[in-house]
């Protein structure tokens, strides 16, 4: 197929079906919209499953439905309607379900705004539902990542039985660049779903797909188990990229449409003799806490740079283990910062180092 | 010679039900086992348990089962449906459940003309939670948080529900049955049936709402209960069938 202009919206709706999405359920919100819309289409004429639910709600428990039947099942939406998800996530990673949760974020707290943001990084990383859980969370900062991303999205969810979710900003959702769908994504191996309620089994081989474990001895052994799977996941699958590292005297913690921010800011110092690298977490769960140990002697501090007032910091702290400095630089509401915003925050962090 | 004229149904497992004794779940649970037996699709169903007393049923219904958040079993079998549209799907809900937190749910599957099932125990009380106002608790029903009785001026009235969802013109069956005697136990039988019947053949949404007694939380003996299930309960929810669109199908 080679390279095409898509809209970021767009281009998930086509590498969610392009990665095996059978059924897709969503509810309408802004600046998710043209995934469902392109879905609406593509699913119904491709014998797939298309249904316009009548709230997040609602499209989450569906998602679980189809998930615990077995199918590939996804859905998308924004930071307030993945608020009201919640609840069904909890239940879908207690259940074991795979599934794949798009997340086009935009500004709150509340109703908030419709423009980029990433406030939403604890309610992702920490899970906004109840219970001990932990949902596999990408956070791409191109349209060829987040492309490949989604495409691996449901082999990574049916190897660990694990709601993934893809988190992007309204930036990345609502702009365009070149991709190319059909690069190929690695595949996991894959057993059949052999918990899946598929409506041939009775007797004691049927099938149950619950979150119900009232002995507490039960409900420690199935969390402890959970557990075990998320220690596996931090292990195996923690992603990043590591730019400029070699020689650096900064770096920048930062990723989605504010690494992109910042990579502009590292040519403008570079061009001033400061050396500044940058890691960026792909995967914001599990947290990318192995690239600090790749941060060379040179380096005298961390930036931490969010569009948010501060979510991510708490992960650096916590990577970093009191090593290095670290300072913040954030813009929320949907403000997008100057390159030179940046510049001046590194420049102030070295009068204090 | 012996002859065997009764025996368990295949459609439920040997599973010891955790119901209290003397409510009516038991019975509407024999009744759907029966029915998945007689129409042979136990090993073709899906079933959604809510929450609630019937939050273990995946327990006791010899199929595939999923269980479902408080309030989500339509959407819940929704998802199922529409991804295996060749498995019988029924969801096993209570008053609250689906009349308070998921009436949306129950509604919107209806007006989408969901082919599933949807079996509706209607006890006027929340049962599991120690028996607390439901939207279905009549008028001066004294429960836990409804202290000195339901008023109608503070809670408003019982909702009624099967009169409701016959409103909904995707709606293809839509009955109220009673278990408080032998008689009604047999025709509540046939109304399910109906409503398995009608899905197989993919007539589209089917809800039977159940009549049923929670002797605990209304402070009665098992025949106490039955008798003001029969006369307090039908008495403002009518029996009958509130919606048949068979018909106009054929």
């Amino acid at each position: 197929m080679g390279k095409v202009l898509m809209k970021g919206n767009e281009a998930i709706a086509l590498a969610a079906v392009k990665g095996g999405c059978d059924a897709f359920f969503g509810y309408p919100i802004t600046p998710q919209n043209e995934i469902p819309e392109f879905l609406s289409k593509y699913m119904n004429e491709h014998g797939k499953v298309f249904v316009q639910a009548e709230s997040e709600v609602a499209a989450i428990n569906m998602v679980y439905g189809a998930a615990g039947s077995g199918v590939r099942a996804m859905t998308s939406s924004s930071s307030p309607g993945i608020a009201l998800k919640q609840e069904g996530i909890s239940y879908i990673a207690a259940a074991e379900l795979p599934c794949l949760i798009v997340n086009v974020m935009r500004g709150g707290p509340g109703l908030g705004g419709i423009q980029p943001s990433q406030a939403d990084y604890k309610q992702i990383t920490r899970g906004g539902g109840n219970g001990d859980y932990q949902v596999i969370a990408f956070a791409p900062e191109n349209l060829q990542e987040t492309v490949d991303v989604v495409k691996e999205s449901f082999e990574i969810a049916d190897f660990y039985r694990n709601p993934v979710m893809i988190a992007v900003d309204g930036l990345i959702g609502q702009m365009m660049e070149p991709v190319d769908l059909d690069r190929p994504i690695r595949k996991r191996n894959l057993e059949e779903k052999k918990w899946a309620t598929t409506g041939q089994s009775t007797g004691e081989n049927r099938r149950i797909v619950t979150s119900i474990h009232l002995d507490p001895y039960d409900l420690e052994r199935h969390s402890m188990k959970l557990f075990a799977k998320y220690q596996k996941i931090k292990e195996n699958e923690q992603r990043y990229e590591l730019i400029n590292m070699k020689d650096a005297q900064f770096i920048i913690v930062a990723y989605g449409s504010m690494s992109r921010i910042c990579r502009s800011s590292i040519e403008l110092l570079s061009e001033q003799g400061i050396k500044v690298g940058m890691i960026r977490p792909i995967t914001i769960w599990p947290y990318p806490k192995k690239a600090f140990d790749e941060i060379p002697a040179s380096v005298k501090g961390i930036l931490c740079a969010e569009l948010s007032t501060g979510q991510m910091i708490d992960d650096v702290l916590i990577s970093n283990n009191g090593r290095w400095k670290v300072n913040f630089f954030g813009r929320t509401g949907g403000v997008l910062p100057e390159p030179e915003e940046i510049v001046e925050a590194i420049k102030k962090m070295m009068g204090e180092v | 010679m012996n002859q065997i004229v009764y025996k368990k149904t295949k459609g439920l497992t040997d599973t010891e039900l955790s119901y209290c004794p003397g409510c009516t779940h038991g019975i509407i649970h024999k009744l759907i086992g029966e029915i998945l037996e007689e129409l042979n699709v136990i090993d073709r169903s899906i079933g959604v348990a809510s929450v609630g007393c019937s939050v273990f049923s995946y327990y006791y219904f010899n199929c595939d089962m999923q269980q479902a958040a408080h309030g989500r079993s339509c959407a819940v079998a929704t998802g199922i449906k529409r991804s295996r549209p060749d498995s019988i799907v029924f969801t096993y809900q209570g008053d609250g459940d689906l009349g308070s937190i998921g009436i949306a749910e129950a509604i919107h599957a209806a007006n989408r003309g969901e082919n599933i099932t949807v079996i509706l125990a209607n006890n006027a009380i929340y049962g599991m939670t120690g028996g607390q106002m439901a939207p279905t608790t009549l008028i001066g029903q004294k429960t836990t948080t409804s202290q000195a009785g339901r008023s109608e001026a503070l809670h408003g009235l019982p909702m009624k529900i099967s009169e409701i969802f016959a409103q909904i013109p995707k709606a293809a069956y839509v009955e109220r049955v009673s278990l408080h005697n032998p008689q009604h136990v047999l025709k509540a039988k046939k109304a399910l049936k109906k409503a398995f019947t009608y899905q197989m053949e993919k007539k589209g949404f089917t809800m039977i709402e159940f009549i049923s007694t929670c002797p605990v939380n209304w402070g009665m003996t098992p025949n106490e209960a039955l008798k003001w299930a029969k006369e307090s309960m039908i008495e403002y929810f009518p029996l009958g069938v509130y919606k048949d669109s068979g018909d106009e199908h054929e």
